[in-house]
C-alpha cells in the first residue's frame, strides 16, 4: 500500500521503459492504418515529485497521460507504478488501480452531473465498497479543506469554474491515493483561479507528499512544478528541473 | 463495489429523468396489465365451462329416439317413440354400463296457495340425480318405491322452488301439478345454464311412472322422452356405445344395413370440445397479451440504449474514478430491472383492476391465480434482463479512454 506522508526519497513511483503507443484505424478502403503516437518513452518519476508535461497538440502529451493514468494500454513497452507492472493487468485490475492509487483532474472537471458535490467527491468511495454514510463523512471533511464545505448540496451546474474543479481535486483526494494527474486542470479558468488551483497542487504536493503530473501548455502554469518534460511528435525532448 | 450503493446510483439514475422513466414503464405497465386481464379472463371462461361440465355428470351417453324416414322424408331425432323403459332397464344391465335414467318430459301448471307457474315436468327414476350428478339443497329425492308405486311426490329445481314458495321453507308443502296434489320431498341445488344456454334449474321432476299415467299422459305408454346412460369408466366409453347400439338394434329388430331409430351421443365429448375451445381461446388471449409485453421489452431496450449513447461521458468518469466493467454492467441492468419490476407490479394492479371492472360490468366469470401473477412478474423480470443486458454489457464494455473523450 501507499502512504501519503511526506516521502520524498528516490522510490519511483512511475517507471516507464521503451513504451510505444500507436492507433490502428480502418480507412474508407478498408485498409488499415497504423499512426504511432509515442515512440520509445523511457520516463522515471519519484514519489513526491510535481511534474509538469509540456506539448503542443498532438504532441502525444495526452496519450501518454491516458496511459499513466491506467485508462489506455501502451502497444508495447512497459509501465511500472509503484513496482507492478500495469501494462499486464485486466480491466478489473486497471479500474481497481484508478480507484485507490490514482486521482484524476480534468480539464472539463468531469463532474456527474445532476449531483451534489457532496455525492461527486464521495462517489469513488462507492466503488471502493465503503459505505454511503462513511463515505459523505469523508467526502465533506475533503470538501472542508478545499474550502467548499458551504457548497455541498450544490450541483456543478450551481457552481463556478474554480470550485467544481476544486471539488473534482477534492474527489481525486478522497481515496488518499500517492499521485494525481491532471490534464490541463486550468485550461477552463481564468488566470486569477487558475493560480489559486495551482497553488492548492503546490500545497499538497509539499504538504502531504502526494505525487503531481500536470499536463498544460502554459509555461506559467509548468512554473509551479518542480520538473519539465516536453514532449514533441511523440518523443520527449526536454527533461529538466525547473529554476524558479 | 457494494450491490446496495449501485443500486442507489441505478435508483437515482432513473428519477433524474422521470419523464423518460415513466414512459418506458408504460409499455411494460400495458403488456403485464394485459397478460393479467387476459390470463384471467381465459381462465375464468375455462373454470366456467368446467363447472358446467361437472354439474352434467360424467361418463355420460344421451340416447335420443329418432331419426327416422317415411316414404322419402326425413323426421328429427325424437320424432318418433322407439325408445321405451324397458330399453332403458335392459341397457343398464350391460357390463359396460353402471346405471340409466329414463326420462319423459312435458310442460304442466303449477299452483301452490295464490301462486303458479308453468314449467317443464321431467319424469325419471331415482337414479336420475345420481347420474346428472345433481345434488340435493335440502330434503331428499325421491325413492325406487315411489317409482313403483307412481307415488305423487315432487323434487323442485331451485329457480322453481323460489318462484312458486318465495322465501317458505318447501320440503314437506303440498303443491299442485296439473290441479293434482304433490309432495315436496326435496330441492335441488341450483346448476345454471346448460352448455346450450338454457337455465336448468327451472324444472321439477317426479317419477316417472307418476308422469307417464297422471300428468303428461302418453300416446305410445312405455315410450321415452330420451335416457340418460353412465358408463361405468371413461376409458370403455367407446366400448359401451357400441354395446348399446348393439343391444338397441337387437331389441328394436333393426335389419343389417338399415339405420339405427335411435341416437347415442356421448357427451364427454362434446364437453371435450367445448374445454378445448376455451383452452385455445385461453392460449391465444395469453399469446396476443404476451406481444404487448414483448413490445414493452425492446421499448426498454431501445431506450437503454440511447440511455448508454447519452451517458457514455458519465460511464467514462465513473470508470475513470474507479468503477470497474462489472459495476458499469450492474448499474445499467438494475435500471432496466427497475423499469421492469416497477412497471410490472402497477401493471399487475391494472390487470386486476382491469379484470374486476369487466367481471362487474360484463358479468364475465374472471379468475386470478397466484401462479398467474407469479407468471406475469417473472415474465417483467425476464425482460428486464432480457433486454437490460446487451445495452448494460455495450455501456461496459466501452473503453474508459473513448467514454471520456466522448462529446
Amino acid at each position: 500500500m501507499f502512504s501519503p506522508e511526506i516521502n520524498h526519497s528516490n522510490n519511483p513511483l512511475i517507471q516507464v521503459i521503451n513504451l510505444n503507443k500507436s492507433y490502428s484505424l480502418q480507412d474508407a478502403n478498408g485498409k488499415t492504418i497504423t499512426t504511432q503516437v509515442l515512440f520509445n518513452i523511457n520516463l522515471t518519476i519519484n514519489q513526491g515529485e510535481f511534474v509538469a508535461i509540456m506539448g503542443h497538440s498532438g504532441s502525444g502529451k495526452s496519450t501518454l497521460m491516458n496511459i499513466l493514468g491506467c485508462l489506455d494500454i501502451p502497444t508495447n513497452g512497459s509501465y511500472w507504478l509503484a513496482g507492478k507492472n500495469v501494462a499486464t493487468l485486466s480491466s478489473n485490475a486497471l479500474a481497481k488501480i484508478r480507484n485507490q492509487h490514482i486521482g484524476f483532474v480534468f480539464q472539463g472537471f468531469n463532474l456527474l452531473k445532476r449531483m451534489t458535490a457532496l455525492d461527486n467527491v464521495a462517489t469513488p468511495l462507492l466503488y471502493a465498497g465503503i459505505s454511503r454514510a462513511q463515505s459523505r463523512k469523508r467526502a465533506l471533511e475533503l470538501l472542508r479543506r478545499t474550502g467548499l464545505e458551504n457548497f455541498a448540496m450544490h450541483q456543478p451546474n450551481q457552481l463556478s469554474g474554480g470550485q467544481q474543479q476544486r471539488v473534482a481535486i477534492s474527489r481525486a483526494l478522497i481515496n488518499q491515493p500517492p499521485l494525481i494527474l491532471a490534464d490541463e486542470p486550468t485550461g477552463n479558468l481564468d488566470s486569477q483561479t487558475s493560480n489559486e488551483i495551482m497553488l492548492l497542487f503546490q500545497q499538497l504536493n509539499r504538504e502531504q507528499g502526494i505525487t503531481i503530473v500536470l499536463v498544460t501548455h502554459e509555461d506559467d502554469i509548468a512554473a509551479y512544478a518542480g520538473r519539465l518534460i516536453r514532449l514533441k511528435d511523440g518523443r520527449i525532448i526536454v527533461d529538466k528541473n525547473n529554476t524558479n | 463495489m457494494n450491490l446496495l450503493a449501485i443500486f442507489g446510483e441505478a435508483l437515482r439514475a432513473l428519477r433524474q429523468n422521470r419523464l423518460r422513466t415513466g414512459l418506458t414503464m408504460l409499455g411494460m405497465i400495458i403488456g403485464v396489465a394485459a397478460v393479467v386481464l387476459m390470463l384471467s379472463i381465459g381462465q375464468g371462461a375455462r373454470t366456467k365451462i368446467n363447472e358446467t361440465i361437472a354439474a352434467m355428470g360424467s361418463n355420460l351417453f344421451i340416447v335420443v329416439p329418432g331419426a327416422t324416414s317415411s316414404g322419402g322424408f326425413s323426421f328429427g331425432s325424437g320424432s318418433v317413440r322407439t325408445l321405451t323403459i324397458n330399453d332403458a332397464y335392459t341397457i343398464a344391465e350391460l357390463p359396460s354400463i353402471k346405471t340409466t335414467a329414463p326420462v319423459v318430459t312435458g310442460t304442466a301448471q303449477l299452483s301452490y296457495a295464490a301462486k303458479n307457474w308453468s314449467t317443464i315436468v321431467t319424469g325419471t327414476t331415482a337414479n336420475y340425480f345420481d347420474v346428472s350428478n345433481w345434488k340435493m339443497e335440502a330434503g331428499t329425492t325421491f325413492t325406487e318405491s315411489d317409482v313403483r308405486s307412481a307415488a305423487r311426490v315432487v323434487v323442485l329445481g331451485s329457480v322453481t322452488a323460489k318462484n312458486l314458495l318465495g322465501d317458505e321453507d318447501p320440503i314437506g308443502k303440498t303443491i299442485r301439478i296439473t290441479n293434482r296434489p304433490f309432495l315436496v320431498v326435496g330441492v335441488l341445488m341450483a346448476k345454471g345454464q346448460s352448455l346450450t344456454g338454457r337455465d336448468q334449474d327451472d324444472t321439477v321432476v317426479i317419477p316417472i311412472t307418476t308422469s307417464e299415467r297422471q300428468i303428461t299422459g302418453n300416446q305410445f305408454p312405455g315410450s321415452i322422452r330420451y335416457m340418460l346412460v353412465q358408463g361405468t369408466s371413461a376409458t370403455e366409453m367407446d366400448i359401451a356405445e357400441i354395446e348399446i347400439i348393439q343391444l338397441l338394434r337387437q331389441r328394436h329388430r333393426i335389419a343389417k344395413g338399415k339405420e339405427n331409430d335411435f341416437t347415442v351421443r356421448n357427451l364427454t365429448a362434446v364437453a371435450d370440445v367445448a374445454t378445448d375451445a376455451a383452452k385455445v381461446m385461453s392460449i391465444v388471449l395469453g399469446a396476443i397479451a404476451s406481444v404487448s409485453l414483448l413490445v414493452g421489452g425492446i421499448g426498454i431496450m431501445n431506450i437503454m440504449l440511447v440511455s448508454v449513447t447519452e451517458r457514455t461521458r458519465e460511464i467514462g468518469i465513473r470508470m475513470a474514478i474507479g468503477a470497474n466493467q462489472r459495476a458499469i454492467l450492474t448499474q445499467f441492468l438494475l435500471e432496466a430491472m427497475m423499469i421492469c419490476i416497477m412497471g410490472g407490479l402497477i401493471g399487475l394492479l391494472l390487470g386486476i383492476g382491469g379484470a374486476w371492472l369487466v367481471s362487474q360490468f360484463a358479468d364475465m366469470l374472471i379468475v386470478i391465480t397466484l401462479g398467474m401473477v407469479a407468471l406475469a412478474f417473472l415474465f417483467a423480470s425476464a425482460v428486464g434482463i432480457f433486454f437490460g443486458f446487451y445495452p448494460a454489457r455495450k455501456a461496459a464494455s466501452l473503453k474508459p479512454v473513448d467514454a471520456l473523450r466522448y462529446e
